[in-house]
């Protein structure tokens, strides 16, 4: 299959301005500014099905559609914080494909009426902030961006910023916040950002994935994307493999194909020839996934994924196998989530203090079924109580950890 | 000297990026620059930046405080900060980064006797596929390194010393 978004593997010069417009480049920027109405616009990628690929999967059609029009400016923010553990997707594509990336970022401006948009990238993603920055200069002198694009009214900058090292900046509200200056720390939601967002003006806030593929969608059309995928999850998506597999890295397939292709087909299946134990779909974030052969032929799309107890979420697959204990997999994501955790509220920042402590000894051998029993305790307490997802997501393993792989938590009691 | 002096163009740049009734969301970017050379910030640029931003210094102390980028004291001139999470595990990562201290004669966290070099474990940058791996903070900015071994970090470690005593001659 040609890809949609990794077409760097197929035209490995397509992130120098000549070869993108080569093959197309800009023209849908163009014909979306020349001749169509914004809400047109917003119309079609409402039609093709495309859902958010940061993780939530919401209608991004939807999203733009929920702008406020009696509140201005509008802006777009691609969210390019990419912190997940198992996520790496995003880098990729901006490294490679940059330009159907920036090309997105501008129709969604156009769509929704914003003359200025900003891309928040991690900190720790220097280099391609300055990549970035320089591929937005050549975009501007060749009258893709700045004043009256192709000759119409319509104007628009694209920035970049980068945050500093923080996790929950990748959560829409933090991530604002974080760039009007301050600790990224969540709003109280609502409002949601398509009313209150950007220097509390309406946004959009995008994954960088979702972004990519709307050039391609306004190019083909809404139908074109809807023949790929499944029903409920149109369209393609960039599978992050992580883990005990042969060949980890970055997998462009359509929706539906199972855990077994991704993992056997394109990962080259286990290290040493083992046998899978566990799937973590979403990155750390996930519950775990007992992994039998119903599971690894379980279609990777977001209803399917949910019949095993699971999530696709950013689809972030990172693979366990057999010589791997789950006791050691949760202090590894709550050692993580505790120091990722923002402070704002008291359950997320009590509750991983307290999960990291009690994981720490449960992995060391120091405690027994009571420290499982407040573990699973203190986890189930924090859910549904916490400010953002963040706390949430720190539950996830942790729970279905001791509920579906108990025979691995009894490290005190076999001494 | 101050930031508006030492980097007139890139203090205007910045501050030109964000609407001017908004001129805190500069304050990340101006943060990057004041360490840009020593590798922290200090009380004169804290203040500095208040003051082009419109907050106070204590506002601009929280975000380095909360950021884990920012520093406010200086450590070795190049941070080594190995990605132990979870997919980079997996393969391997938390004994490189104890194999790594032991080759420098460490401790997780600790900075090598000369100054130079300050090995940490960090959370996840986002390069699961290519563990073990680590970013250089430093003054060339961050930079990442992939599919690493002990043995090619000791090589960036040496080329650093090196160039470091050629300096110092």
């Amino acid at each position: 299959m040609t890809h949609i978004l990794l077409r760097h593997r197929e035209i490995p010069d397509i992130h120098t301005l000549d070869v993108y417009r080569k093959h197309a480049g800009f023209a849908a920027l163009e014909k979306a500014v020349k001749t169509m109405e914004p809400a047109a616009v917003t119309e079609v990628v409402k039609n093709s099905g495309l859902r958010g690929r940061g993780g939530a999967g919401f209608p991004t059609g939807m999203k733009w559609a929920f702008m406020d029009k009696d509140s201005w400016p509008h802006y777009v923010v691609a969210n390019a914080d990419e912190s997940e553990p198992g996520t790496f997707k995003d880098r990729e594509i901006i490294e490679n494909n940059p330009f159907q990336f920036l090309e997105g970022v501008a129709i969604a401006s156009y769509a929704v009426g914003a003359e200025a948009a900003y891309i928040y990238l991690r900190g720790e993603f220097w280099q391609v902030a300055a990549f970035l920055d320089a591929k937005i200069a050549e975009m501007e002198k060749a009258g893709y961006l700045g004043e009256e694009l192709f000759g119409t009214k319509y104007a628009l900058r694209i920035y970049t910023h980068l945050g500093a090292g923080a996790y929950i900046c990748g959560e829409e509200t933090a991530l604002l916040e974080s760039l009007e200056g301050k600790r990224g720390q969540p709003r109280v939601r609502p409002p949601f950002p398509p009313s209150f967002g950007l220097y509390g003006k309406p946004t959009v806030v995008n994954n960088v994935e979702t972004l990519t593929n709307v050039p391609l969608i306004l190019e083909k059309g809404a139908d074109w994307y809807k023949s790929l995928g499944t029903a409920d999850s149109a369209g393609v998506k960039v599978f992050s493999l992580s883990g005990r597999v042969r060949k980890p890295g970055n997998y462009e397939l359509p929706f539906g194909t199972t855990f077994r292709q991704l993992i056997y087909e394109h990962g080259g299946g286990i290290l040493e020839g083992r046998p899978v134990k566990a799937i973590m779909p979403a990155g750390a974030s996930s519950s775990l996934i007992v992994v039998d052969d119903k599971a690894l032929d379980t279609p990777m799309d977001y209803a399917s994924v949910r019949t095993l107890g699971a999530d696709l979420g950013s689809a972030s697959v990172i693979v366990i196998d057999d010589t791997v204990s789950i006791d050691w997999i949760i202090n590894k994501t709550i050692h993580f989530f505790k120091h990722e955790s923002c402070g704002k509220c008291t359950p997320c920042r009590e509750g991983n203090y307290w999960m990291l402590h009690l994981t720490e000894r449960i992995h060391n051998g120091q405690g027994g079924t009571e420290e499982v029993d407040l573990l699973f305790n203190v986890a189930k307490q924090m859910q549904n109580k916490c400010l953002c997802a963040l706390g949430e997501f720190a539950t996830m393993a942790v729970v279905t950890g001791i509920e579906r792989f108990p025979q691995d938590f009894g490290k005190a009691a076999r001494k | 000297m101050s930031l508006a002096e030492k980097y007139p163009k890139e203090v205007k740049q910045i501050l030109a990026k964000y609407p001017p009734e908004h001129k805190r969301s500069a304050v990340m970017p101006l943060l990057y620059l004041a360490q840009r050379e020593s590798g922290f910030v200090d009380r004169h640029a804290m203040q500095e930046i208040a003051t082009l931003t419109g907050i106070t210094e204590t506002e601009v102390a929280s975000l380095i405080g909360f950021y884990t980028l920012y520093h406010d004291k200086p450590e070795g001139k190049l941070r080594i900060q190995i990605c132990t999470d979870l997919p980079c595990a997996l393969r391997g990562a938390d004994q490189f980064l104890q194999e790594l201290c032991e080759a420098l004669s460490i401790e997780p966290g600790g900075t090598t006797p000369d100054g130079l070099v300050t090995v940490e474990a960090v959370m996840c940058l986002a390069a699961c596929d290519k563990a073990p791996m680590f970013q250089t903070q430093g003054p060339q900015g961050i930079q990442y390194h992939e599919n690493m071994t002990v043995e090619k970090t000791i090589e960036i470690v040496d080329a650093l010393k090196k160039a470091n005593k050629a300096v110092k001659k």
